[in-house]
């Protein structure tokens, strides 16, 4: 193989290749201890056309500092929370603290067995206790399951339960007359996947120039005794709370549904309202946002799902339940960290699988578990009061933002933005500077970009959240640079339009990409000779 | 609050300059009935000594986790190279989002890139996904992506499934007008019985795990050819994706989608997740896929980067017909996989599925060898095998815990309450010999007391 | 200003219908690929499959937007372009040629006369742009 000497223009980080590509066969980056039993013949246990005859191949060959060389410059491709504000819409992407990532480690619960007997778990069901009680306060609402995995997956559990309390109010006859799931037109994506998936077919709610739903055309929607469910975000997609939220239920309810909330936007809402007030039946929470459980470039999440007593008997099962009744002062939720000793006799918590109306399990074992342990740190290091110190100062962010924004972008909306707050390019599409080329040209500035083309009822939206973490400065900052790209949009609209100029690649070819796709690295020999 | 910047007074000069008295009128949109005037009833807040504190007496609840550990079934005990944890912990990795916006995304994107890559390479198929939540949720995501590609309502599924996997593809396809078929597994070899008499013409797959749940290896060659003679696909599921580096792989055995558990693959077992799903198919499915999929894409320099592509089959764009409704996988975990694979590398997954098949066939030969103790099942097995103890598992397992300080295994009763004797031991590269001489001591005397 | 040839039939779904005997050409118009952006996927029916008129026949995807396309007349598929299949691109850089979809057997040919004319159609776009 030649190797050629590739001049680079600071250091050598731009030019990581591919693990494969880097292999030399013979470099080893692991040990393990010798074989410690008599070796047999491996085709005496196992028969030979059982066994891989492919050796392997093309599985990478590299020693330990060719992996953290690898790793460490493919890092620093990355912007991240830690460098700097990620004023994503509708992604809360708050500081994840060093603190939860230090308890998730913990031996005792980063090496517990999930199929260990409650018995000699019980410090991990406390937690998975714990924390149901604690978000059962915050939403209102006080059946939990922490099981589903990450936002869409907690709405689907939600769906379900919806579809299952029908099936069993209405009989089955009753039921199959309503299979219409309601969702405004702004909403996430995985709203409608979610109700696809529990049988539901969709209707979409028009929002008014306010940007709120439609209450005629809701009123209107449920005259024909077919509605299921609705599905709401609230604080809604273009970060405005429904103020009618109360009224929205009411005609749900009487038309025979129930309202589920996407609970993706309760930055806005911890310790200032709950939804289980509003009216709302069930909801989902990501504890990847609100909890500050980190992204980690597209999850772990956790989503768990939150309902009515009502709905309670639906959750998916296993429930983690006190073993018997206890004196009324140990089941407040109020314990905190203090715990009544462990009954040596019968242990505090068990499983529940005993639910014969629950939808079932949605993924095996207990969930994320890992994300609850951060979550249940995260609540406990705010306090109840920091919690809503968080909230305030996460709106107060984005008001800050939606007032600094104000003279140079479109603002489509009038209503006083919660936690998150959308503009457009109106104004710089005459240039013929788009969303997309803002949102560029802000990286140049050391930003993140906020999101963009979402919600998709707004043309050319860019939806911005700061969070509580973003201090006053770093907001300035951001308002200077979109407030200087406007100025560029007029003045120099090529710059604009060719952005990023500051990455180590620039624009790539997704059209291409697309239409023929590369999703995995093939050995160069076999390529060409294809 | 100390995660939150601005001071007490900063945010007062803010709200004064966004023309608001107080914090309480950033919630005037909110009608004033919805709002709670009370504080939450949940803990005041915890320094950081008072809340370590608190989780360290919790984790020492949990007794389990100090024990020698023989439990598997679905979740594994593996060594995990320091690097991964180091890697994993980067500010660059674990505190960016998904990578949508590409120019600043590189690092998670190669990453991606290169576990698709890696995932293929194992799975022995075309293409691979950037991660499901985790093996059982990923098997059902591959349930309703063969009912597409087949347009066929019945899926057969073999018997010796992870229970907790069936039940999650049960509760996923309970809307889709699917027909799960249970195919029974033959009492003496473990395996899958014979399923010709249940594949017809609208079967749309038939699905098997490998090594099944009880440890044993399925012919899944023989599998394939049952299935693709009906026009179904063979869906083939692994839970213990460490005997990927040993045994033949699926899609050589004519899997058309593979599915599995990457919990082996560095990720330590913290009470059953975060986990992360495998997901591989041929490429003539790749728009069938569910999730996110990244590819090779060029700048218009000619520089190579990757990208996430195919968006279309996703709900994003295609909200009730997408794939899947799957957003957030499981990245980071992902990672977590790709750093483990590339570090022990071609040779270190070889040596370390052999040490647990050589490791297992050590302690099954010495179990069956005890008075009162056998191993039922008699196909070849990787590193689980079941036993069938002279008395209750249960009974038996909680005196080699309580006495010996051993987790024995899985009591099979959990999930099959006509096997009270029987349960399924795991063994791995964890597991030393004197481990399993204790192992193996500690059921012989706990069998023999009363 | 999309390019609106003056011989051909147009639906309100944006697509073109090109007459040749009993047989229609259908494609999507400039203005529906403009719109679109680059083309990188096109899912085609098979030959022999029938169609109603403002049936869906396929779908076209950028790589952001998915649109399924109508067909604009009844009848059966008489042939597909396959060339889409590896270059969907010619559905941008020529929609009214190259880039054509299906060639369909007419069952009512008189369901021509009902789509708009290329004046209309013109209109037809300045309207949904405003």
């Amino acid at each position: 193989m030649k190797s050629e000497i590739t001049k680079v223009t600071s250091h050598i980080n731009p030019n990581e290749a591919l693990i494969f590509e880097r292999s030399q066969p013979g470099r080893i980056g692991y040990r393990l201890p010798p074989l410690d039993v008599d070796e047999q013949v491996l085709e005496t246990l196992i028969p030979k056309a059982f066994l891989r005859d492919d050796d392997l191949e093309g599985v990478p060959e590299v020693s330990e500092v060719d992996i953290i060389r690898h790793f460490v410059r493919m890092s620093t491709w990355n912007y991240s929370i830690d460098q700097g504000m990620y004023p994503l819409g509708s992604c809360t992407m708050k500081y994840n603290s060093r603190l939860n990532e230090k308890v998730a480690r913990i031996p005792g619960f980063a090496g517990l067995h999930p199929l260990t007997d409650a018995e000699d778990a019980q410090g991990a069901l406390e937690v998975i206790y714990e924390l149901q009680q604690h978000l059962a306060e915050i939403t209102g609402l006080p059946g939990i399951s922490l099981q589903p995995a990450a936002g869409a997956h907690g709405e689907m559990t939600g769906v379900m339960i919806i579809r299952a309390f029908i099936d069993a109010r209405d009989g089955e006859a009753g039921s199959a007359k309503r299979r219409t799931m309601l969702i405004p037109d702004s909403a996430h994506g995985t709203n409608p996947a979610s109700a696809h998936l529990s049988g539901f077919s969709v209707k979409t709610i028009r929002s008014t120039s306010e940007g709120l739903t439609d209450l005629d055309h809701l009123r209107e929607l449920c005259s024909h005794g077919e509605v299921a469910g609705l599905m709401l975000t609230n604080p809604n997609t273009l970060g405005l709370f429904e103020k009618n939220i109360q009224e929205i239920c009411r005609i749900v309810h009487d038309a025979g549904g129930l309202v589920y909330m996407d609970g993706a936007n309760m930055n806005a809402l911890v310790g200032v309202a709950r939804p289980g007030d509003m009216g709302v039946d069930v909801i989902h929470l990501n504890l990847h946002k609100t909890f500050s459980t980190p992204h980690g470039g597209g999850g772990p999440g956790c989503g768990p799902c939150c309902c009515t007593r009502e709905l309670e008997p639906f959750l998916p099962v296993p429930r983690i339940v006190l073993n018997r009744v206890e004196s009324a002062g140990s089941t407040a939720a109020s314990t905190g960290t203090r715990h009544p000793a462990p009954d040596t006799q019968h242990p505090r918590l068990r499983l529940d699988f005993n639910q014969p109306q629950s939808i079932g399990r949605v993924k095996a074992f207990f969930g994320n578990y890992g994300m609850m342990l951060r979550a249940l740190a995260y609540i406990q290091t705010h306090g109840n009061d920091g919690l809503r110190e968080a909230t305030e100062a996460a709106v107060l962010n984005a008001r800050y933002i939606a007032h600094g924004l104000t003279s140079d972008y479109d603002k489509p909306y009038n209503n006083p933005p919660m936690h998150e707050v959308v503009f457009t390019d109106k104004r710089q599409t005459r240039k013929g500077v788009h969303t997309l080329d803002i949102a560029k040209r802000l990286i140049d500035y050391g930003f993140h970009p906020m999101t963009i083309y979402f919600p998709l009822i707004v043309q050319g939206a860019m939806l911005i959240e700061p969070t509580e973490s973003v201090g006053r400065q770093e907001l300035d900052q951001f308002i200077e640079a979109m407030c200087s790209i406007a100025r560029e949009a007029v003045d120099d609209p090529e710059l604009v339009l060719s952005a990023p100029h500051t990455t180590r690649i620039g624009r790539l070819d997704e059209a291409a990409a697309a239409r023929k796709p590369v999703l995995r690295w093939k050995p160069k020999a076999r390529a060409d000779a294809a | 609050m100390r995660y939150i910047p601005n001071s007490p007074e900063e945010r007062a000069e803010m709200l004064q300059h966004v023309g608001l008295n107080s914090a309480d009128d950033l919630f005037d949109s909110i009608p004033q009935e919805l709002r709670l005037t009370r504080n939450l009833n949940t803990p005041a807040a915890l320094s950081e000594i008072e809340l370590l504190a608190g989780f360290d007496k919790l984790a020492q609840q949990n007794r389990a986790a100090k024990c020698t550990s023989f439990l598997g079934a679905g979740a594994y005990q593996h060594y995990i190279p320091t690097v991964v944890d180091h890697i994993i912990s980067r500010s660059e990795f674990f505190t960016a989002y998904t990578p949508y916006q590409p120019e600043i995304s590189q690092g998670t994107l190669q990453a991606i890139f290169e576990f698709q890559t890696l995932v293929c390479q194992l799975t022995g198929l075309e293409v691979a996904n950037a991660s499901m939540y985790d093996g059982s949720t990923a098997l059902a995501e591959a349930v309703l992506m063969a009912e597409r590609v087949t347009k066929r309502s019945k899926v057969i599924a073999c018997g010796a499934i992870h229970p907790e996997y069936l039940d999650v593809v049960t509760t996923y396809v309970q809307h889709a007008g699917i027909e799960l078929v249970r195919a029974e597994f033959d009492t003496a070899s473990g395996q899958t019985s014979d399923v010709a008499d249940l594949i017809d013409g609208n079967t749309a797959a038939l699905v098997v795990q490998s090594p099944n749940f009880f440890g044993c290896i399925e012919d899944v060659t023989a599998l394939a050819e049952r299935a693709h003679a009906a026009g179904a696909l063979l869906i083939v599921a692994v839970t213990e994706a460490i005997s990927l580096g040993l045994l033949k792989s699926p899609g050589a055995c004519g899997a058309d989608i593979v599915v599995a558990e990457g919990q082996s693959f560095g990720v330590p077992l913290s009470f059953g997740g975060p986990y992360v799903g495998l997901f591989a198919t041929r490429e003539k499915y790749a728009r069938q896929i569910p999730g996110r999929l990244v590819g090779e894409a060029y700048d218009k320099q000619g520089r190579r980067g990757f990208v996430l592509t195919l968006a279309t089959r996703e709900q994003h764009i295609r909200r009730e017909k997408a794939t899947s409704n799957i957003c957030t996988n499981e990245g980071l975990i992902a990672l977590a996989a790709t750093v483990y694979l590339e570090t022990m590398g071609r040779r270190g997954l070889q040596e370390v599925a052999q040490q647990c098949a050589q490791k297992t066939a050590y302690a099954a030969k010495q179990i069956a060898a005890l008075d009162g103790f056998s191993v039922p099942f008699s196909a070849p097995r990787f590193n689980e095998f079941v036993v069938r103890a002279p008395k209750p598992a249960k009974e038996l397992l909680a005196h080699l815990a309580s006495e010996k300080n051993i987790t024995g295994g899985l009591p099979l009763s959990r999930y099959f309450k006509d096997r009270s004797n029987d349960f399924l031991i795991c063994v791995t590269e964890m597991n030393s010999r004197a481990d399993i001489d204790a192992l193996v001591a500690g059921l012989a005397s706990a069998a023999n007391d009363n | 200003m999309a390019n609106i040839p003056e011989d051909l039939h147009y639906s309100k779904d944006h697509e073109w219908v090109r007459v040749d005997g009993n047989i229609a050409v259908v494609g999507i118009t400039d203005y529906a690929q403009d719109s679109l952006g680059d083309v990188v996927y096109v899912e085609l029916p098979k030959a022999g499959e029938k169609f109603a008129a403002n049936e869906s026949f396929g779908s076209v995807e950028s790589v952001k937007a998915v649109s399924e396309v109508f067909s604009p007349v009844s009848g059966e598929i008489a042939e597909v372009n396959d060339s889409l299949t590896d270059e969907p691109e010619k559905m941008n850089t020529d929609p009214y040629g190259d880039g054509w979809m299906i060639r369909v057997k007419m069952s009512a040919p008189g369901e021509v006369d009902s789509l708009l004319t290329a004046a209309e159609y013109e209109d037809f776009t300045k309207g949904d742009t405003e």
